[in-house]
């Protein structure tokens, strides 16, 4: 027993004391390592850490430091408590990472009130840029992919009618909104929708409804994980004909694991992404590679925006001649373009959102394997107003 | 025991029970050590003041009335919402935002007592669990009132008594949230070391009993679990002003699941439980995730197994046992 | 011609159906002995990792890896029992719930080290992920072995139960737990046995959700909730309960969810709490 307390105590003692090194630049990345969103996460950790060693954590003679913090999914007054630590114990000049858009809009607060660059890693809901002066974003937004489709669905895949089908949580409401402005500005008719419980991935009923009606489109939006796969499922014992009816949705439910759980069914199902581990590329071709020989499985896209968001904190330092104080790191990241394994992507001066290739795909059958084939590329898209 | 001492008076036997015993003392005195020895780890020592307050609202209605409930949280989180709501639409003074809150919640355990109060055992246990994820679901449905998924935006929380600010340290945050927890203990406190406390540990034991010597279970029940959700009420209110933020896990599950592990962890029906339990469990998980962010829960479970076979009935019920068996000779 | 909403039902029935084997074991021993064990859907779980590991990894069919998932389950569960679980029944049930969730969050754990957190995918051959065409109506040809799968398990568990001795005995402690010890039946050892068989269910129920619904460290308390459910409005220590609650919680979600959507996640715990409400102890519970 005195044994166990006389380690408590050294535990503490060693987490109280300052940590040493001078020229260190702290990145303090707050995700999520548990949980259901625990894989999002350590994708995200794993796209950063691999920067560093690609790149070596050197930059303008100072050593960089990763200090991984666990949020544990949605929970914004830890995600809140954690930037506050990083910032008041850790002294941290960067705060990084934010898998889901709660924990980001907490986080901001405390990059606003400390001035503290903060990177985004992943969050993707339009308004959290707003929430921080300091904050730059290096993955995309969920109108930057949606709304492009909903233009590409009426102009260039003569869907006039189209069904929208959505989980009924924040991110679904915000796809279905983007995609429907896209869509309509364009032309389209959005003749239903029905907003699917997020909980339960039993999606007959849902999909049954979307027959009944008989659209041309059906757009989708549900969270990644479990769901894809049971969804393309649904499809196929439902009959829908992906050749008559054109399936479109976001990244999500196509991705390696859903693509490999629903097996043929998926083939024809149209998706927007801004980044897939099949892209064609040169630097993608590599950076898959190296993910692969690290981490023993494909990168996807929190692990590019891990990536990219290190490739900015290292190109903000080198710019700002190594000052780490957030008004100097934001004044350099501003208008930063450079190449990444998604395509090329730059900084937005103004929003100081991310500006990205955009690209529509198709799942096809390729050397017997299922993958996303790029169909249509949109160039350096910007988040819609 | 003070109960063979005093068997010819009640109230002696209650006065006992009510006398500040030195290591209770001690107990208050050290929550003051934070300010001094770990000033960096004040927001982290007001989450726990917060979840230590919420385990004692929990301990109210499990360890005294023996009401077993997997949806506390909802109470907790109807204050965390009142809190943030009333601050949003232009109110941010803290002190009338945390009575309205806990009113709010007071109001809704009210309401919902009178069903909890007609049944038991598993029934019960459900029940509280369903009107959990009910509150959960509708919370995120009325995505218009509660900001959905993205959580409550735009509150902030004025100066507490228009002298201190809540700022990036936390000092205001732990002090208030400290002061809050001290005084509904006393009153909590009192509650217990008085007759109704008595009846309910009565309830508890014996139900049928009890109605046969003239005590009104029903009512007793309804009594502890509003003041229950009012208490609950309050902590989530704290939580809204101290953090800024409200969103949909304050209503979830796993708030209901984990402060039932932290009361359990620490005892029930010991008063001290939820607070020891509650300290324990979150310097444990910040510790561990800390060290082995990617598996810290895996220390967290083998740390609850370690506890359940080592000190049975929670830290504070095993305690005098394995202290006793150390100093046997 | 049958109208398209006897589909929608069909694949509730059967979502209802995977639901009663993950709750079966779970409703009987806690009829049995009241023991709350919240490991219960770590060892489905459990279950669902050893199928993916003899099927992707090793090659196996389907239909043999799932009695194997079934053996693991049941032969972990009573290494746990013999360890654990056996010093808490005389145990609170405070300590029973804290001890349980414990060994949930280590098995999660453990999973998550050994398989990571991504989704596990299951490669089936194809034939089973084809539908048949019956009476103009689309049919999974996985849900259909999935619900016979489950009606042969309910009619040897119910025919186990009334006709053999052991069932009796079951029959007998979850009656009146003192008097069966008092008549002699050893209702330790029973408890045991029960256990051992209901968390190899479990595990079989894992093995067959993963289709249905994947599989990932999170599994083990994402489905706890459900089955808590289903064997509260079943009613504890009755396998016809469970049957009854999960195929009424799962066809009333589904038609709930094709008929009235806006109401979606609400049914599911709108019904139970009318249920538990109209009559706590179950729809075929005793105590």
């Amino acid at each position: 027993m005195k044994r166990i307390l006389y380690a408590g105590v050294a535990l503490l003692a060693a987490a109280v004391l300052p940590a040493q090194a001078a020229d260190t630049v702290k990145v303090g990345m707050i995700i999520s390592l548990s949980g259901q969103f625990a894989d999002t996460g350590m994708q995200m950790l794993n796209g950063a850490k691999l920067y560093v060693k690609q790149h070596g954590d050197t930059v303008t003679g100072k050593k960089i430091e990763i200090i991984a913090k666990d949020v544990g999914g949605i929970n914004p007054p830890v995600a809140k408590r954690l930037a506050q630590e990083l910032v008041t114990r850790d002294n941290v000049d960067v705060l990084a990472g934010f898998d889901l858009t709660p924990n980001a809009l907490a986080a901001a607060d405390v990059s606003l009130e400390a001035k503290r660059f903060m990177v985004n890693m992943n969050a993707a809901t339009a308004i959290v840029i707003e929430k921080s002066p300091y904050m730059v974003r290096t993955s995309m937004t969920v109108p930057q992919l949606n709304t492009t489709l909903g233009t590409w669905a009426e102009k260039n895949a003569g869907v006039k009618k189209a069904y929208t089908m959505v989980a009924d949580f924040g991110p679904g409401l915000d796809a279905e909104g983007a995609f429907s402005r896209g869509f309509k500005a364009s032309g389209g008719d959005v003749v239903g929708s029905v907003r699917m419980a997020v909980a339960n991935p039993d999606f007959s009923s849902y999909v049954q409804r979307a027959k009944d009606l008989n659209p041309e489109g059906i757009f989708v939006m549900i969270p990644g994980g479990a769901m894809p796969g049971a969804f393309g499922k649904a499809l196929a014992e439902r009959g829908i004909d992906l050749k008559k009816t054109k399936v479109m949705g976001q990244m999500e439910i196509t991705d390696e694991h859903a693509l490999a759980s629903m097996g043929d069914a998926a083939l024809g199902i149209i998706t927007v992404a801004h980044y897939d581990y099949t892209h064609e590329s040169k630097m993608n071709d590599a950076f898959v590679k190296a993910y692969n020989a690290e981490y023993g499985r494909n990168p996807d896209f929190f692990s590019v925006g891990g990536y990219d968001g290190m490739h900015l904190i290292y190109a903000a330092l080198e710019k700002a001649n190594g000052k780490t104080d957030g008004d100097s790191l934001i004044a350099a990241a501003k208008g930063l373009k450079w190449e990444s394994p998604r395509g090329p992507i730059s900084i937005d001066p103004e929003t100081r959102d991310i500006i990205q290739n955009v690209y529509i795909r198709r799942v096809e059958k390729v050397g017997g394997k299922l993958v996303n084939v790029e169909i249509a590329t949109f160039d350096n898209v910007k988040n819609p107003k | 025991m003070a109960l063979t001492q005093n068997l010819q008076s009640p109230q002696l036997y209650l006065q006992s029970l009510s006398r500040w015993r030195p290591a209770e003392i001690a107990f208050w005195l050290a929550t003051l050590l934070p300010f001094v020895l770990a000033p960096n780890y004040l927001s982290l020592a007001s989450q726990i003041a917060i979840a230590a307050l919420f385990a004692l609202s929990l301990d109210l209605i499990l360890g005294y009335a023996g009401i077993v409930s997997l949806g506390h949280a909802a109470f907790f989180g109807i204050g965390a919402y009142s809190a943030g709501l009333i601050s949003r639409f232009g109110w941010g003074e803290p002190l009338t935002g945390l009575l309205l809150s806990t009113l709010a919640a007071g109001l809704v355990g009210y309401a919902t007592s009178f069903i909890i109060a007609r049944f038991r055992h598993l029934a019960l246990i459900m029940l509280t669990l369903g009107f959990g994820l009910l509150l959960a679901e509708l919370a995120n449905s009325a995505g218009w009132l509660t900001g959905g998924i993205d959580g409550l935006q735009g509150i902030h929380t004025w100066r507490l008594l228009g002298l201190f600010n809540f700022g990036l340290f936390g000092t205001t945050a732990y002090a208030y949230a400290l002061a809050v927890l001290f005084f509904v203990f006393l009153g909590t406190r009192r509650l217990i070391h008085s007759p109704f406390g008595l009846a309910l540990r009565g309830i508890r034991e014996n139900w049928v009993r009890m109605s046969a010597i003239g005590a009104p279970n029903r009512a007793h029940i309804r009594t502890i679990y509003t003041i229950a959700a009012a208490l609950a009420g309050i902590a989530g209110a704290l939580l809204a002003q101290t953090t800024e933020t409200v969103s949909l896990d304050s209503l979830g599950f796993e708030r209901s699941a984990e402060v039932l592990v932290m009361l359990v962890l620490g005892g029930a029906g010991r008063l001290y439980g939820g607070l020891v339990g509650a300290t324990i469990f979150m310097v444990a998980r910040d510790q561990f995730s800390g060290i082995a962010p990617e598996y810290w829960y895996f220390w967290i479970g083998i740390l609850l197994i370690f506890v359940v076979i080592l000190l049975p009935n929670g830290v504070l019920g095993g305690l005098p046992n394995l202290i006793a068996r150390w100093r046997r000779p | 011609m049958l109208s398209p909403v006897v589909g929608v039902l069909f694949d509730g029935f059967a979502y209802g159906m995977l639901l009663f084997l993950l709750s079966v074991g779970q409703s009987v021993t806690l009829g049995l002995m009241n023991f709350i064990n919240l490991a219960h859907c770590a060892f489905a779980m459990l279950g669902g990792y050893v199928t993916v590991t003899l099927v992707n990894g090793h090659g196996w069919p389907f239909f043999a890896a799932l009695p194997c998932a079934f053996i693991v389950s049941a032969v972990t569960s009573i290494g746990f029992e013999r360890a654990l679980y056996r010093r808490l029944y005389r145990a609170s049930d405070l300590d029973q719930v804290l001890l349980t969730i414990g060994i949930t969050f280590t098995a999660v754990a453990v999973a998550a080290y050994i398989f990571t957190t991504a989704q596990q995918p299951l490669q089936l051959p194809s034939y089973l992920r084809q539908s048949v065409e019956v009476l103009g109506l689309r049919l999974a040809i996985y849900r259909l072995i999935l619900i016979a799968i489950s009606l042969i398990i309910t009619c040897v568990l119910v025919a186990a139960l009334e006709h053999t001795r052991f069932g009796a005995q079951i029959r007998a402690a979850v009656d009146n737990e003192r008097m069966a010890r008092g008549l002699g039946i050893d209702v330790d050892r029973t408890f045991a046995i029960t256990f051992a068989l209901g968390s190899g269910l479990a595990g079989l129920g894992g093995g067959l959700a993963i289709e249905i619904v994947g599989l990932d460290p999170s599994f083990a308390f994402t489905y706890l909730v459900y089955v808590l459910i289903v064997v509260s409005v079943g009613g504890l220590g009755s396998i016809r309960g469970t049957f009854a609650a999960a195929a009424v919680l799962g066809i009333s979600d589904i038609a709930g969810k094709y008929y009235v959507p806006q109401l979606g996640a609400f049914l599911i715990y709108l019904v139970m709490i009318s249920l538990l409400m109209w009559r706590p102890t179950g729809l075929f519970g005793r105590r």
